[in-house]
């Protein structure tokens, strides 16, 4: 499942041959490794208008080791090596012609950005605009960073953190997620923040510590991944699948220290079965990923009502029924409880031939938007990750043209592997994503598709 | 200090009819996995436990320290000490009572009893003579010494010893054996059927309701039982020869109601109740007595496989219970008729009388109550695994029913051996 073109663009002689021909260059991603610093180098913070997040954003970058270099001055003079990250605190935009005072600082700063740099915009959401023109000036910075996104190279990526009044308590661990190499493959996402309590500082190589967390569709693929990321993180897992995967979802329990579930989700009593397991054995339960999900692709004139209707039954219903009864079950959810529920690209951009997998997957997002309240009442959160093109089994048996193609048309110039949307899904599960709630992030390396 | 074992949990693979989906795989193989599926079930990954204690009937002999070595080969910490056991058909559950019993003694707090049989990867020895011949050539120490020795190999000895289902001191088969009892306590073909068929009918629905999904792992892409015939019925099995009891015009066992020879592995997690709750693990039930009978099958008049009707009164005695004290029985399905003539024994006031030395018949049981989940017949009949799946099945089905429920075991093996046990929820 190596990404062969990457391998060869990254080589000397590659190097050459795809310089001169003009063809994409997929840079090898910056991945999370525990114990690794946030940044492999300096960064820089900058401000369009009077900001409030500027020395708050200093003093996180500090406090996780980072050099936090001057601006680049007019005269072109700078402090030292390139940047890692670019930080721009934007909450000072007032109208469209504050928006130079960003162009003036992102393009000389965004120009020295090594390779695998980070560009990160803070702002306030357009929606708590007092204005008209405020309110465009903030959504003018949706745009910006998207293309900015789209012109990063070497994988660089870029990404728009909304902070609102009264949720920069919030911001440390978005923040942080998005300057790691945890984000490797998220790329000109947009995330609006909501103000929630924080819990105190976490464990930085296992913010997951002590912690139960329930992953369906673990036994292969990206809930495999998810559930050794999640372990890796401090979490207990307990790994679900369906009764007839139970071997390697035994091997997988077993390599990550876990225990193993059998249990179609989609069973009438599979919510009670599972929180009863859950009480027995745990006492409760503090995460939740629903990852479990099928597909059964047909084009609409020809889909019969069972391939319609087993893809609904495991992608969003079992999703609903699962979640509804834990919200009911007394003393199970835990308070500061974790929702991540998988969905899709397809759910964004739909597919040819996938309209039960679409819809399916476009209803977990309304679905984790319409919760959102409720779970914020209890400290917790639900969001949604839509992966774009991950390499996995399945996409190995996809046929060339496809396969090359799928995997290149983003930003990144690459599939993304199981593990990027393992990582983002276990970021969405620490105790500091409070303030993330209600929210969809794509792991699509800024596919070209629904964007 | 005596206290009651608890009964965490089970895990077993499906079982496989001999030569089918297991056929490559050896008892080490089966019990490995077997262990690392109870492993991943209850999180025991690189846990020290009191002792695994397991075997198998048939057994190579490279496999003489059988249990330690697939120990070695799983998830669990290589510091769990192991032991192997063989009490045939009653290897499973006499591994469970061993282990149970060590737990009450204090002398360990966790344990894993389990059994494992291939009848797929038998071991073929060679025969006495052509033993003596080759480790007369092993100890010779000159080419001439040599090739005396092998001047003394003839055609005849180069066919191998192929195991066989049958007792050394009468020669005959089990099942044969089986239809003589059967045959003395009159048991007619249709009621074997019927407890065939509802054998069947049970398992599958037991399957189909998700009972199987906490006590079954997969192995080789076998997801269930493969013997499993959830269409099975009265007007198939009716159709079958008399496999058992040839010769015999009113031959009664066919092999719809007979267990057919399988491969397969079964564990159960037992632990003292501290242990448990240390742990987070449930106790679906405790071991609460067993009792081991045998039956003089050569000269004795008995059947062979009549010895569980022996030791079933002297634990009821000792535990002040009737035969009738019980949500739920658990009688292996060796064969139909073999179950059947068990029940009639324990109605027969003569025999009650005169062979038991009781004062009554112990009487009949609600039959609505028996094999509530599907037995041998259905699942196959892995020998020494077939005692770990009842305790694992028996356990949890208590569980479900509640506090307070009591559960009985008869398990009946070759050399007119029998293990009886209690379990209670």
């Amino acid at each position: 499942m190596s990404d062969w073109y990457r391998d060869f663009a990254n080589s000397g002689f590659g190097t050459t041959i795809t310089k001169q021909l003009g063809l994409p260059r997929p840079a090898v991603l910056r991945r999370h490794e525990p114990g690794q610093p946030l940044l492999p180098g300096p960064a820089v913070v900058g401000s369009a208008g009077e900001g409030r997040l500027r020395d708050a954003l200093t003093q996180l970058l500090q406090a996780e080791g980072v050099h936090v270099q001057s601006p680049v001055t007019a005269d072109g003079a700078t402090d030292g090596e390139k940047p890692a990250a670019v930080l721009l605190d934007a909450t000072g935009v007032r109208s469209p012609a504050d928006l130079a005072s960003a162009h003036d600082f992102l393009s000389p700063a965004v120009k020295r950005l090594r390779a695998t740099g980070r560009v990160l915009i803070l702002a306030d959401p357009p929606s708590d605009a007092d204005s008209p023109a405020q309110a465009a000036a903030r959504q003018a910075l949706d745009g910006l960073v998207r293309s900015i996104a789209k012109e990063l190279r070497g994988g660089s990526t870029a990404n728009l953190i909304y902070v609102p009044a009264g949720a920069e308590t919030a911001l440390a661990s978005p923040v942080r997620f998005f300057l790691s190499g945890r984000s490797a493959y998220v790329d000109g996402q947009v995330v609006t923040l909501s103000a929630a309590e924080v819990p105190g500082d976490e464990d930085g190589d296992k913010p997951l510590a002590g912690k139960v967390a329930v992953v369906t569709g673990a036994a292969r693929g990206i809930g495999a991944a998810i559930a050794k990321v999640m372990a890796r993180d401090g979490a207990h897992v307990v790994a679900v699948d369906v009764p007839a995967a139970g071997d390697s979802l035994a091997a997988v329990a077993n390599q990550i220290g876990g225990t193993a579930l059998q249990l179609d989700i989609t069973a009438d009593d599979a919510p009670q079965r599972l929180i009863d397991h859950l009480r027995e054995r745990h006492g409760g339960v503090d995460i939740v990923v629903h990852n479990a999900g099928i597909t059964r692709d047909k084009l609409l004139v020809n889909m019969d009502a069972a391939r319609w209707n087993s893809v609904m039954a495991v992608n969003l219903q079992a999703q609903l029924d699962i979640t509804e009864a834990l919200l009911d079950a007394e003393g199970v959810l835990k308070d500061g409880a974790r929702i991540v529920c998988v969905s899709s690209q397809s759910g964004i951009a739909g597919n040819r031939g996938q309209t039960n997998y679409a819809a399916s997957k476009a209803g977990v997002i309304g679905m984790v938007r319409a919760w959102a309240p409720r779970f914020a009442e209890r400290n917790a959160t639900i969001n949604a990750v839509a992966p774009g093109f991950i390499v996995t089994e399945m996409t190995a048996k996809m046929p060339f043209g496809t396969r090359e193609i799928g995997s290149r048309i983003n930003s990144l110039q690459q599939g993304g592997l199981p593990v990027d949307v393992a990582e983002t899904i276990a970021w969405l599960a620490q105790p500091g994503s409070a303030g993330v709630n209600g929210q969809t992030v794509r792991v699509c390396g800024q596919s070209m598709l629904g964007a | 200090m005596v206290r009651k074992a608890a009964i965490v949990g089970g895990n077993r693979i499906p079982f496989a009819r001999s030569n089918s989906a297991y056929a490559q795989a050896s008892n080490q193989d089966m019990l490995t996995a077997t262990l690392d599926g109870l492993v991943a079930r209850f999180g025991l990954q690189g846990a020290q436990l009191g002792e695994v204690v397991a075997g198998a009937v048939l057994k190579h002999a490279r496999d003489f320290n059988l249990t330690r070595e697939s120990v070695l080969g799983s998830k669990l910490s290589a510091t769990t000490p192991a032991y192997d056991v063989q009490q045939a058909c009653g290897t499973g559950l006499e591994a469970a009572i061993l282990v149970a019993n060590k737990i009450a003694l204090g002398q360990i707090e966790s344990g894993i009893a389990g059994g494992v049989d291939t009848t797929s990867d038998a071991p073929l020895a060679v025969g006495d003579d052509l033993r003596r011949v080759l480790i007369g050539l092993n100890n010779a120490r000159t080419v001439q010494d040599r090739l005396k020795a092998l001047a003394k190999i003839r055609p005849g000895q180069l066919v191998p010893e192929i195991p066989r289902n049958a007792e050394p001191r009468t020669g005959l088969a089990m099942g044969d054996h089986a239809a003589i009892t059967a045959k003395e306590w009159r048991i007619g073909r249709a009621e074997q059927d019927e407890l065939a068929v509802r054998s069947h009918a049970n398992m599958a629905a037991a399957y189909d309701r998700g009972f199987f999904d906490h006590l079954v792992t997969p192995y080789l892409g076998l997801a269930r039982d493969n013997n499993l015939r959830p269409d099975s019925s009265l007007e198939k099995l009716a159709t079958l020869e008399p496999v058992f009891g040839k010769g015999d015009p009113d031959a009664t066992m066919t092999a719809g109601n007979s267990t057919p020879l399988t491969d397969g592995a079964s564990a159960v997690l037992l632990a003292s109740d501290e242990w448990a709750a240390e742990h987070g693990l449930p106790v679906l039930a405790h071991l609460v007595d067993a009792q081991t009978a045998a039956v003089d099958y050569v000269h004795g008049g008995e059947g062979l496989l009549m010895a569980p009707v022996y030791a079933m009164p002297v634990m009821l005695a000792r535990q002040g219970l009737t035969l009738q004290d019980f949500d739920f029985y658990e009688i292996h399905e060796a064969f139909a008729s073999t179950v059947l003539a068990t029940l009639k024994a324990w109605e027969d006031d003569a025999f009650c009388k005169d062979k038991l030395g009781l004062d009554a018949a112990l009487g009949s049981i609600d039959r609505s109550k028996l094999n509530v989940n599907g037995s041998s017949l259905a699942a196959g009949h892995p020998f020494a695994a077939t005692g770990g799946r009842i305790v694992a099945q028996l356990s949890k089905q208590l569980h479900e029913a509640g506090p307070g429920k009591r559960g009985l075991i008869s398990i009946c093996a070759a050399g007119g051996q029998g293990v009886v046990a209690i379990l209670e929820s």
